[in-house]
C-alpha cells in the first residue's frame, strides 16, 4: 500500500467531462494491490471509460465476489453503489439487483477464480438471462491471495512460480461465452488501454451481459519466464487484429462516422462501434466464425484480442419478462404486491 | 525526441526551478529541508555556501526563485522561500568555528577590491580561504555598499547586516575604510596580482524639466532618492516635510516613501507616470508601502517643479492616458499637487571618473566597461567587473553570483590558467528510498496555503526609523511552509532498462504527468501526454525505447509534485527517488571537471 493517499493537487491542468467532473472524480480508494498489479491497469482503464461517457457515479453500481479482482471496486468510482459478495456469487448478486433496478449502469469484477472456478455455474446463468451489466474476468491464471496456485484458465505448459507446468486443460470465458449464448464477448490485455478503454464504454453501452475477459498478470506470481500470462508473454503472442472504436450517442461526432468499408454495429442506445480492421474471414456478428477464428489462433498459441463478438439484436432479462420500463424499486408496494385478491385471479387465469 | 541525457546535471538542475532561477543557484529545498528538521544552523551553512549573505538576502532580496518555485503552478502561491531564509539566520547558534578561515600560511598572491558590498565581500570570502592577501578599498567608514547605505534599517537591521559582513572581514580581510579609489593607474602602481572593481552603480538619475535648478534656498529640497537614503543611513538627514512626492516606482521608490514616514512625513505620495502592471517594485514591497498609507498615483508625468519665492511649493504633473501595452500616451489634463520635499528615484547609473581612459580598460556603449560575460574580466587583463559595477544596476544575489565567479577567475589569473577553461558543475543522485514505500523525506503534499508574514503593528511602526517591520516567521508558520515545499530535488530518476510497461505509474500518478507512447518530435509528444501540455517553457523526459515494445516513457516536468508514488507502484524499481544536489565549483572548491566557454564580451546588458 503506497505510504500516502495519492493528493489532490488544485492547479492541476485536468480536463472535464460533460458532467463538469475530472477524471479524479471517478477515482477510489488507494489500492492496496501489489506494486504493478495489472488489475490497477484495469481499474484505471475503467476510470477513463466512465469518466469518457460522463457516466454519473450515483448511476453507477460496482459488484464483485472475492479474490484480487474482487478487491478492485473500492478503487474505482467511490461516488458509485457499490456490493461485495461470496466467493463466486457476484453474478447472482447482480441479476438480483438489475431485476429490482433496471435504471442503474451495473458493473461486475471477478477473477478467473471467481468465476471460472467456483462461480462458474453463476456465469453461465447470468449470460443466458442475458443481465444487462459489464461483466468483468481480471484474468490472471493463478490464485494471487492464496499464494499462486494454477486456476481454471492457465494453459497446458504453463509453469507456476515453483512446481510443474500444467497438464489440466484451461476454461477459456470467450468460448463459454459463444457457447452459453452470449450477446458481447471481448478479451483484453491489461497493459494496452488504448484497446480496452473503447471495448469497455461499448460494453457499458451494450444491451445486455458484455462478458470482458482481460488478461491481467500477476506481477508476484505470475509474471515469470515460463508464464503464458506475463507482460511480456502478452506483448509476444497478443493477436490484435480486430481495432474497434466506440463512437457515443453526440449529433457533432455522428457526422463523422466514416462510410467506407469499416462494419458499424449501432448499439442499442444509438451510440456506435467501429470495427477499424478486421480480417477478410471475420465477421463479428457470426458466432461460428468468431469461434474458428478464436480456436485456430489458439492452436499457433496466439491470444486474439479485441471486441470479438457483438450481437444487438438480443433481448435482456427484463425485455424478455415483459416487465415495466422503470426499476421496480420505484414502483409503490401497494401496486408491485396488490394482494391475496390480485394473486387469486391471476392464478384463475392459468387454470 | 532523442532520449533526455540526465547524465547532464543541468536536465535535474532544471526541475528544480528555485534553483535553477538563483543567480547563485542556492539549494532551496536542501536547506528547507534541513529546517524541517529543525536544523537551522545547518541550514544558514548550506545557504552561506551559494549566497553568502542568509540574513540579509532573507529580508532584502529580489528572490527570483520565488515566481519560479513549481508550488506557484501547484497552487498558485510559491513557497515563501527568502522568509525561510531568514528563519535559518533568526534561529542559528553561533556559526564561528564553521567559517572558512584563512591559512597560515599565504599564497603571496594580492588582491584589491574597490568597494566593500555584496560582490567584492564574496571575492573575499572565496579567496582569503586560498591564502589570498585581499586588500578592500571603501569610501565609507562601514562595510556593506548599498546593502547600508540604499536600505533602510527597518527592514534590514544594522546587527545582521553586521554580522555578515564582519564574518568576511574578520578572515583577515584588510580593510581600508574612508579610502575611496580616485585612481586606477595609482592602484595598478601598487602591484595588486589582480584588481577587482565592485563599486556599485553609485549615481542617482536625475530629473531635468523647468524648475529643477530655481531653488535659492540653502538646502534643495529637491532630493535624490540613493543620496538621500545614503544622507539617512549615516545620520545626516534626520526629518522630511510633511507632504512629500516620490517621482519612480523601482524599489529605491518604496524604501524612499516608507523612509519618509519615519522623518515626520504624513502625506506621502509615489507618482507614476504608467499604469500599475508596468511598475518596477516588487509587489511585495509596494503591499508593504501601501499598507503603511503610502499614496501610489498612476498615470501622472513629471512636468514642472512648481517654485516660488525661490522655494518648492509643488510640483505640475500631466495627467496622461496610455494605449494598449502602454507604448504612447496622450496627455488628458494636468495637475500640481503642493508638496513640501521631492525625491527622485527614477533609477541610478555607473560612474568610473577614477578610471582613466588610456588604461587600455575599453568602454563600450552607454559608457560602461566592456567585460566579459564569463570571466568578469575587463579588456584589461587582470582587473575584473562584478556586481552592479559591471552591467549596470540589478540585485544582491547577482552581485553574490559574479563575486563567485570572479573569484574562480581571479585564482585562475593569479595562477596563470586559462580563464574560460572554467570548473564545471558535478551532481550527486542518491537514492531516498529507506525501505517499502518509505522514503528519507516527507512525501505527501501538504494543502496549506502560503504563510504571510507578521508585521509590527502600524502605531508602534513609525516611532523609530530602525525598528524592524517583519517579525520573522514563528515556529508553527516555519513548520507549515517548509512542508509547502514540494521537495523538487528529491527527483524521479528512470532506468528504462528494468520497465515492463505495466502502466502502474501512469495510472497512480496525481498530476498525470507520465505517459507510455510512440516516440515522436516534441510538438507531436507533446500533443499525445496523459495530461495537456500547457508550459511549454517546462522540458519533457524522455526515456530510451523500453525493452519490450520500443516504446518510449515521456514525463511532463510541469507540475510533478514529487510524491514518489510512481517509484512506489513500480514493481521493478525503473523509477526512483534520488536527491540532486548540484555540486557548484567555487574559487575554493573548483571540483575536478573542467569545461571550454567560449568568451562573449559585451558592454551593453542591461537588467
Amino acid at each position: 500500500m503506497p505510504s500516502i493517499t495519492k493528493p489532490l493537487i488544485p492547479l492541476a491542468p485536468l480536463p472535464k467531462n460533460d458532467l463538469g467532473l475530472t477524471i479524479r472524480d471517478y477515482e477510489g480508494a488507494m489500492s492496496t494491490l501489489c506494486a504493478g498489479c495489472g488489475h490497477d491497469s484495469i481499474t484505471a482503464a475503467i476510470v477513463h471509460a466512465f469518466w469518457e461517457l460522463s457516466t454519473p457515479p450515483h448511476t453507477i453500481a460496482k459488484l464483485s465476489g472475492i479474490g484480487c479482482s474482487s478487491k478492485t471496486p473500492t478503487y474505482f468510482v467511490r461516488g458509485a453503489h457499490g456490493f461485495n459478495s461470496a466467493h463466486g456469487r457476484m453474478a447472482a448478486i447482480a441479476t438480483g439487483a438489475y431485476a429490482a433496478n433496471r435504471e442503474l449502469t451495473y458493473i461486475g469484477i471477478s477473477g478467473d477464480g471467481d468465476s471460472l472456478s467456483i462461480g462458474i455455474g453463476h456465469l453461465a446463468h447470468a449470460i443466458r438471462r442475458n443481465v444487462k451489466m459489464v461483466y468483468v474476468i481480471e484474468n490472471n491464471g493463478v490464485y494471487g491471495l492464496t499464494k499462486g496456485q494454477l486456476s481454471a484458465s492457465a494453459d497446458i505448459g504453463s509453469r507456476p512460480k515453483k512446481g510443474d507446468a500444467n497438464v489440466i486443460a484451461p476454461i477459456d470465458p470467450i468460448l463459454l461465452g459463444l457457447a452459453m449464448g452470449a450477446t458481447f464477448l471481448a478479451r483484453s490485455f491489461s497493459g494496452d488501454k488504448e484497446q480496452l478503454i473503447p471495448i469497455l464504454k461499448a460494453a457499458v453501452a451494450h444491451n445486455g451481459l458484455a462478458l470482458i475477459d482481460v488478461i491481467s498478470p500477476c506481477v508476484t506470481f505470475n509474471d515469470h519466464e515460463g508464464s503464458t500470462k506475463s507482460y511480456r508473454f502478452m506483448r509476444e503472442h497478443e493477436v490484435k487484429e480486430v481495432v474497434t472504436d466506440f463512437v457515443p450517442l453526440r449529433r457533432e461526432i455522428q457526422a463523422t462516422i466514416p462510410t467506407d468499408g469499416t462494419r458499424v454495429v449501432p448499439m442499442h442506445d444509438g451510440s456506435i462501434v467501429r470495427f477499424r480492421s478486421v480480417p477478410t474471414d471475420y465477421d463479428p456478428r457470426n458466432r461460428e466464425s468468431v469461434e474458428s477464428y478464436i480456436r485456430d489462433h489458439q492452436s499457433r498459441g496466439e491470444i486474439v484480442t479485441g471486441l470479438l463478438y457483438v450481437d444487438e439484436s438480443s433481448q435482456t432479462l427484463h425485455e424478455m419478462g415483459h416487465t415495466p420500463l422503470e426499476g421496480l424499486n420505484r414502483i409503490p408496494v401497494s401496486e408491485l404486491c396488490p394482494g391475496a385478491a390480485a394473486l387469486d385471479a391471476l392464478q384463475e387465469d392459468f387454470r | 525526441m532523442e532520449p533526455t541525457n540526465d547524465q547532464d546535471p543541468n536536465y535535474y538542475h532544471r526541475v528544480v526551478d528555485c534553483q535553477w532561477a538563483c543567480p547563485a543557484h542556492t539549494n532551496v529545498p536542501g536547506y528547507i529541508r534541513l529546517i524541517a528538521q529543525g536544523r537551522f544552523t545547518d541550514a544558514y551553512m548550506l545557504n552561506r555556501e551559494s549566497n553568502v549573505f542568509p540574513g540579509i538576502l532573507g529580508r532584502t532580496c529580489d528572490r527570483p526563485c520565488e515566481p519560479a518555485c513549481r508550488r506557484g503552478r501547484v497552487d498558485g502561491n510559491p513557497v515563501a522561500i527568502c522568509r525561510l531564509k531568514r528563519v535559518t539566520a533568526d534561529l542559528k547558534d553561533d556559526i564561528t568555528d564553521r567559517l572558512p578561515t584563512a591559512p597560515a600560511e599565504k599564497n603571496g598572491k594580492r588582491v584589491a577590491c574597490i568597494g566593500a558590498g555584496p560582490s567584492s565581500l564574496t571575492v573575499a570570502n572565496d579567496l582569503v580561504p586560498l591564502g589570498y592577501e585581499v586588500v578592500m578599498f571603501e569610501q565609507f567608514a562601514t562595510a556593506g555598499g548599498l546593502m547600508r547605505t540604499n536600505i533602510p534599517e527597518f527592514r534590514l537591521p544594522d546587527e545582521i547586516l553586521n554580522s555578515e559582513t564582519q564574518a568576511i572581514l574578520d578572515m583577515g580581510v584588510d580593510i581600508r575604510y574612508n579610502t575611496p579609489v580616485t585612481s586606477l593607474r595609482a592602484l595598478r602602481d601598487e602591484n595588486f596580482d589582480a584588481i577587482f572593481v565592485g563599486v556599485g552603480a553609485p549615481r542617482g538619475k536625475g530629473l531635468e524639466i523647468p524648475g529643477r535648478h530655481d531653488e535659492t534656498g540653502p538646502e534643495s529640497r529637491i532630493h535624490i532618492g540613493i543620496d538621500w537614503l545614503e544622507s539617512v543611513s549615516f545620520g545626516h538627514v534626520t526629518s522630511i516635510g510633511e507632504r512629500v512626492l516620490i517621482i519612480g516606482v523601482g524599489n529605491t521608490a518604496m524604501d524612499c516613501c516608507r523612509t519618509s514616514l519615519r522623518l515626520g512625513g504624513n502625506d506621502i505620495k509615489v507618482m507614476a507616470r504608467r499604469p500599475r502592471e508596468y511598475f518596477k517594485a516588487s509587489s511585495w514591497e509596494l503591499d508593504d508601502a501601501e499598507e503603511e498609507g503610502v499614496a501610489i498615483v498612476v498615470n501622472h508625468a513629471p512636468r514642472r517643479f512648481v517654485i516660488e519665492d525661490g522655494r518648492l511649493v509643488g510640483m505640475e504633473f500631466d495627467i496622461v492616458e496610455w494605449d494598449e501595452g502602454a507604448r504612447h500616451s496622450t496627455v488628458l489634463d494636468t495637475v500640481i499637487i503642493p508638496c513640501d520635499d521631492v525625491i527622485l528615484a527614477i533609477g541610478q547609473e555607473n560612474a568610473f571618473p577614477w578610471i582613466e581612459r588610456d588604461l587600455g580598460l575599453d568602454f563600450g556603449e552607454w559608457d560602461m566597461p566592456v567585460v566579459d560575460e564569463t570571466t568578469f574580466q575587463s579588456t584589461l587583463p587582470g582587473v575584473f567587473f562584478g556586481g552592479d559595477a559591471a552591467w549596470g544596476p540589478k540585485n544582491i544575489i547577482w552581485a553574490v553570483a559574479h563575486g563567485h565567479q570572479a573569484a574562480i577567475s581571479i585564482d585562475q589569473f593569479c595562477h596563470d590558467q586559462s580563464l574560460t577553461d572554467r570548473p564545471a558543475q558535478g551532481m550527486n543522485l542518491l537514492s531516498q528510498k529507506m525501505g517499502m514505500n518509505e522514503w528519507s523525506y516527507y512525501n505527501d503534499y501538504n494543502p496549506s496555503p502560503r504563510q504571510q508574514m507578521r508585521h509590527i503593528e502600524l502605531t508602534e511602526r513609525f516611532k523609530s526609523l530602525n525598528l524592524e517591520v517583519e517579525l520573522g516567521f514563528t515556529a508553527e508558520q516555519t513548520a507549515r511552509e517548509a512542508q509547502r515545499c514540494l521537495n523538487c530535488d528529491v527527483e524521479t530518476a528512470f532506468q528504462s532498462s528494468l520497465c515492463i510497461e505495466c502502466d502502474a505509474c501512469i495510472d497512480i500518478c496525481p498530476v498525470q504527468c507520465l505517459t507510455i507512447t510512440d516516440n515522436g518530435d516534441e510538438a507531436d509528444l507533446r500533443g499525445r501526454l496523459s495530461a495537456p501540455s500547457v508550459n511549454l517553457d517546462q522540458p519533457l523526459f524522455v526515456s530510451a525505447p523500453l525493452p519490450q515494445t520500443g516504446r518510449v516513457m515521456v514525463k511532463d516536468e510541469n507540475v510533478c509534485v514529487h510524491c514518489g508514488l510512481c517509484a512506489e507502484r513500480c514493481p521493478t524499481a525503473a523509477w526512483d527517488m534520488a536527491e540532486f544536489t548540484l555540486q557548484i565549483p567555487y574559487a575554493s572548491n573548483p571540483g575536478v571537471l573542467r569545461i571550454a566557454v567560449p568568451t562573449q564580451p559585451t558592454s551593453d546588458v542591461r537588467s
